[in-house]
């Protein structure tokens, strides 16, 4: 069959075709959408063009048929074969079971991230307790004043005298920082997992000078009172996001069976769910940390005790939340 | 391998055509995404300045939302092209051709602050230069390719003439270059069109005007207009 008889006898079945998928293009404004009544087979419509389509290429139909007929079926394949997602149960799947099956199936990963961690923070920490000078090694001299004022117990407010719209502020601003600064930890295992490393052992390092310095000149009630709570959350969460770039640098390190590039794609699949649950856990952080760790009228006591409570919570929700499978 | 289409097969058995978008394009197309965000950063700013530190944390929440999910909210849906892609003509893909999901984009946005380092995406470039389809360390792991949202040509009808048979036979491919020819003559200076007429000239016995309406009325009959 010569392309002219070709063309005329099922050009009437592309345009078809083409109108229902014009139809569906929410790209087009609404009243440009062509309206389709009654009942279409589109995958016999589909099917019908994917034949025409190899039909043109393999018989040299002129260039303009043949890609006339390949962006048409592309518009169907991608129409055809997009992803379909419940975000609501996908949700409550995930938080209830998928997070924390898949945080335990990783515990390995989980277990060196925590080292990256907390090693340099109780190291020197500790090594403050012994050697007071030492924090000036890590922190520059005008921070750690800073730092001092802060959670001076002779102060009059812990952190600064806020207003309740100084709260949100402070809020928008753990939002900004700690998220980013979750998502940059995750990000650099693109390096060879050498960036996920760093961004633990420094905060690690830096968190642990604080701590270790406040706690040596006898701030200590002020400030681990003040951290306590929200640490549950941002700590965990931040040692998550590390966990998932390591998981990336994983798959660049050693592959497996796979080429690098699929192998970084089936890493890069499981840990953005990590990353899922890192985003989570830092804005209940965010909003634990304005509106309850920094609140002056709140005992210390009482953001003891409730800080206990959160991290039992944590260790709980991660050792023993969606062991039994969820009917999805 | 300097062919820039790359075929994808589908399900059904059908190869599907993919021309892939080159880092120059794409990076004109962060250039404008970065001049959007850069407008909107001043004209919110203005915005919640007036609501003091409300505003202020607004602002901030508002920033962090940009930086890291402007590209995420667009390419999914916008189909696949931030507004930057979209003048350049370009829209994300999966390596399969289908729709860019919420996973993929999100994963080749995160890593996107890898590709930046260590200035302006640097290692980005580099991970394109040497991989087959451009993509960049983001790309790789998302599975997504990027490419060019081709529109299609202006249908170009071939002049009606006299339909010939040509002299000698042709093989299905010289068909083709020859229908391909008579489809593209509109577009060439009278010129251009003889001098590529010319060169078959053994074939036509022809030269110049003579040659080109040569060449048209074998299109014409191998079109199967008799």
């Amino acid at each position: 069959m010569n392309q002219d008889s070709f063309t005329e006898r099922y050009k009437a079945q592309w345009e078809e075709f083409e109108n229902w998928l014009n139809s569906q293009d929410k790209d087009l404004p609404k009243d440009k959408r062509p309206k389709v009544s009654g009942s279409v087979d589109v995958p016999h419509m589909y099917r019908q063009l994917c034949h025409h389509l190899s039909l043109a290429q393999s018989r040299n139909y002129s260039a303009h048929l043949v890609e006339y007929l390949n962006q048409l079926t592309l518009r169907g394949h991608q129409y055809l074969y997009r992803a379909k997602s419940n975000t609501i149960t996908g949700f409550v799947n995930f938080v209830f079971y998928e997070f924390p099956s898949l945080i335990r199936k990783e515990w390995r990963l989980f277990l060196l991230a925590n080292i990256l961690f907390y090693v340099p923070l109780f190291g020197v920490g500790l090594a403050i307790q012994e050697n007071p000078e030492f924090v000036y090694s890590i922190l520059p001299p005008e921070q750690v004043s800073e730092y001092r004022s802060m959670y001076d117990p002779n102060a009059k407010h812990i952190g600064a005298e806020r207003q309740s719209d100084d709260d949100f502020y402070m809020f928008g601003f753990y939002i900004y920082n700690n998220i980013s600064v979750g998502f940059r930890t995750f990000a650099g295992g693109m390096l060879f997992g050498l960036g996920s490393i760093f961004f633990l052992v420094y905060n690690g390092l830096s968190i642990g000078a604080v701590g270790g310095h406040l706690i040596q000149i006898g701030y200590s009630e002020t400030f681990l009172s003040f951290v306590i709570g929200h640490g549950s959350f941002e700590l965990t969460a931040i040692i998550i996001a590390g966990m998932a770039g390591l998981k990336l640098g994983g798959a660049m390190i050693r592959p497996g069976l796979h080429t690098r590039s699929e192998a970084l794609k089936i890493a890069g699949r499981t840990s953005l769910k990590m990353v899922y649950g890192v985003i989570l856990m830092l804005v209940i952080a965010a909003f634990l940390e304005a509106f309850w760790s920094s609140k002056g009228s709140i005992s210390p006591d009482t953001k003891f005790i409730v800080g206990y409570i959160l991290w039992g919570f944590i260790s709980f929700y991660f050792l023993f939340i969606g062991r039994r499978r969820r009917a999805a | 391998m300097l062919d820039t289409r790359r075929s994808i097969e589908t399900p059904e058995g059908v190869e599907l055509g993919l021309r892939l978008a080159g880092p120059v394009v794409r990076g004109y197309a962060w250039m404008i995404d970065l001049l959007i965000r850069f407008a909107v950063y001043i004209a919110a700013g203005t915005l919640m300045g007036i609501f003091g530190n409300f505003g202020q944390g607004l602002y901030l929440i508002f920033v962090f939302l940009m930086e890291w999910f402007y590209p995420v909210i667009f390419e999914l849906y916008n189909n696949g092209a931030t507004p930057g892609k979209r003048s350049m003509g370009i829209k994300v893909v999966h390596d399969d051709g289908t729709e860019v999901t919420l996973q993929s984009s999100l994963l080749r946005n995160l890593l996107r602050s890898v590709d930046f380092l260590p200035v302006l995406y640097g290692i980005g470039l580099i991970s394109m230069l040497f991989n087959r389809d451009f993509k960049r360390l983001g790309d790789i792991t998302a599975g997504t390719i990027v490419v060019y949202q081709d529109k299609l040509a202006e249908a170009s009808d071939i002049i009606t003439l006299a339909p010939r048979t040509p002299p000698v036979p042709l093989t299905p491919l010289e068909q083709k270059s020859i229908i391909q020819y008579a489809e593209r003559v509109k577009l060439f200076t009278p010129q251009r069109s003889s001098e590529l007429a010319n060169i078959l000239e053994g074939v036509t016995k022809e030269k110049d005007e003579k040659a080109v309406q040569s060449l048209l009325q074998y299109a014409n009959w191998m079109m199967g207009r008799r």
